[in-house]
């Protein structure tokens, strides 16, 4: 059985681990975030940071550098650091949007992070040391809407954003300031600042759904997005750009995780994380659900229960008010818990119930006979 | 603003129509769907025949689903409905099972289409197939009646 944690009955809409998994920041629906703390055996509340004015939109955790980015509906976005009374203090960066920030994430190497917005456009923030501030550039071209989703590319140049004008992009984030040329990557060799390397549509008839979630893998050269039409979507650029895409007989994916080169985690409206796989020809196919949970069975149900719940309401069912997976209400986030993106072994999601629940592969490999974990 | 005139008329400007890089609908490509619907004909022929689940399979095929005409996609509309209501209860099952996924949800699609303009016992067979393309496609069939932006 998964662990999980519940946080009240707030919608969790943004979560972030530490380093080590023994703090975790949550944001419960608010313009605050949560820090809890992993101390003898329990989740104790440490700090509540208090700065924003408006719904919190996206938490991102920096692990070497400990540092927290939170963006939020108020336009701006704050870069915590933790002071040596392990209080955290907030530095503003100016992002200059006008509209909400929707998703922000640090680079892997944590030099830069990216803010997407309903501004339409992707504010790339570095630290400048002269002016002891952080400085956005803004990447706007070719974006027609509204930025719903972000993810780097492991060699901290490249990004990869989904949007509501149903279209995933890959762009090039290079800050000359701070870092030096990238190399070529199978995305392209050219990479100045805001260059667009690639474009894909969530859908073949120019339609679809909105972009929720995009994945770099863990070697860069694949992405997955899922959309508001229920697909899931794997491009390739190893293999010319090649995309693979399944529209599934479930509800929409909010999120979206690469679990080792082939796999990928999909979770969203319906509750219930889902495996998929890419096999060689790189076509991409579902792989099982990963949510083994059994609806929980009252001690009394008997033949009497069902004939009085047959008679008094015309209906065999007995319990119908809880779902019969774990989350009990849409799954907003999933972030990698144990292992990185090349091979993970654990991973957690929090949902609109307010619960945060990490699945462990190891557990649930037994529950799912006859799927090879490799 | 509000204060002063206690109006707030200004709420209702849309501030974004004046920015260029609006996202447009029309800059999405032209498909391959062709913009003529399924010929009446050739489907009536195919119902007399009793040929139902050819004449589903074709309408389905030339759906104008990227056609901006409204009168082709109204006509093409009667002519699914004729196969859809013309096909016995028993029968509905394996039609569905002889369909592939796109076309499953563009079956979908016409039957919610049809729901919106119900006609003598239109709506309880229209019903049975809603069960049995649900039983096979799941909620993503449904979920994508409602995003996709190309409509039938």
């Amino acid at each position: 059985m998964p662990e999980s944690l519940s946080f009240g009955i707030d919608p969790i809409t943004a979560h972030a681990w530490n380093k080590d998994r023994t703090k975790l920041a949550i944001s419960p629906n608010s313009p605050e975030v949560h820090i809890y703390h992993f101390q003898r055996g329990e989740w104790k509340l440490e700090e509540i940071l208090k700065e924003h004015d408006l719904k919190v939109t996206g938490i991102d955790w920096a692990p070497n550098t400990n540092r927290i980015v939170t963006c939020s509906a108020d336009r701006n976005a704050y870069v915590w650091t933790q002071s040596e009374e392990k209080k955290w203090k907030p530095t503003l960066v100016l992002l200059r949007i006008n509209r909400a920030a929707t998703c922000v994430r640090w680079s892997p190497l944590e030099n830069k992070f990216a803010v997407g917005s309903g501004a339409r456009l992707i504010s790339v923030c570095y630290f400048e040391k002269e002016n002891d501030w952080w400085v956005s550039k803004h990447i706007k071209k070719p974006i027609r809407s509204t930025v719903t989703c972000l993810d780097w590319h492991p060699n901290d140049v490249l990004l990869a954003a989904g949007s509501t004008d149903f279209k995933v992009r890959v762009f090039s984030a290079y800050i000359k300031e701070i870092e030096d040329r990238p190399v070529s990557t199978s995305w392209g060799s050219k990479m100045p600042l805001g260059l667009m390397m690639a474009e894909f549509s969530n859908s073949t008839n120019g339609a679809g759904g909105w972009v929720h979630s995009v994945n770099f893998s863990s070697s860069g050269d694949r992405i997955a997005w899922v959309g508001h039409d229920s697909s899931i979507s794997v491009a390739d650029a190893s293999k010319g750009m090649a995309v693979s895409v399944i529209r599934t007989d479930f509800l929409p994916f909010l999120a979206c995780l690469w679990v080792s080169e082939n796999r990928l985690i999909a979770a969203g409206h319906g509750c219930c994380p889902m495996l998929f796989e890419v096999n060689e020809t790189g076509k991409v196919q579902f792989a099982g659900k990963l949510d083994a949970s059994l609806k929980k069975e009252s001690s009394g149900v008997s033949a009497m229960k069902k004939f009085q719940s047959l008679d008094r309401q015309a209906r065999t069912e007995t319990n119908d008010t809880s779902l019969g997976t774990l989350h009990q209400n849409a799954i907003t986030s999933v972030c990698l818990h144990t292992g990185n993106k090349a091979n993970a072994t654990k991973f957690s999601t929090a949902g609109v119930d307010g619960l945060l629940a990490i699945w462990d592969f190891n557990n649930l490999e037994s529950a799912m006979r006859g799927l090879k974990f490799n | 603003m509000a204060k002063n005139t206690s109006s707030s008329a200004f709420r209702k400007i849309d501030v974004d129509q004046y920015n260029e890089d609006n996202y447009k609908e029309d800059d999405c490509g032209e498909s391959q769907s062709p913009p003529v619907g399924p010929d009446e004909k050739e489907i009536t022929n195919f119902i007399n025949q009793g040929k139902n689940i050819e004449a589903l399979k074709t309408v389905l095929r030339n759906a104008p689903i990227s056609s901006r005409n409204q009168m082709v996609k109204d006509a093409a509309l009667n002519v699914v409905m004729q196969v859809l209501l013309s096909v016995k209860s028993s029968q509905i099952e394996e039609a569905v099972n002889a369909l592939d996924r796109d076309h499953l949800d563009i079956l979908m699609k016409y039957i919610y289409r049809g729901f919106e303009t119900p006609s003598e016992g239109s709506s309880g067979q229209l019903l049975a197939w809603h069960e049995k393309v649900h039983a096979v496609a799941g909620v993503g069939c449904i979920v994508r009646v409602l995003t996709d932006k190309k409509r039938v």
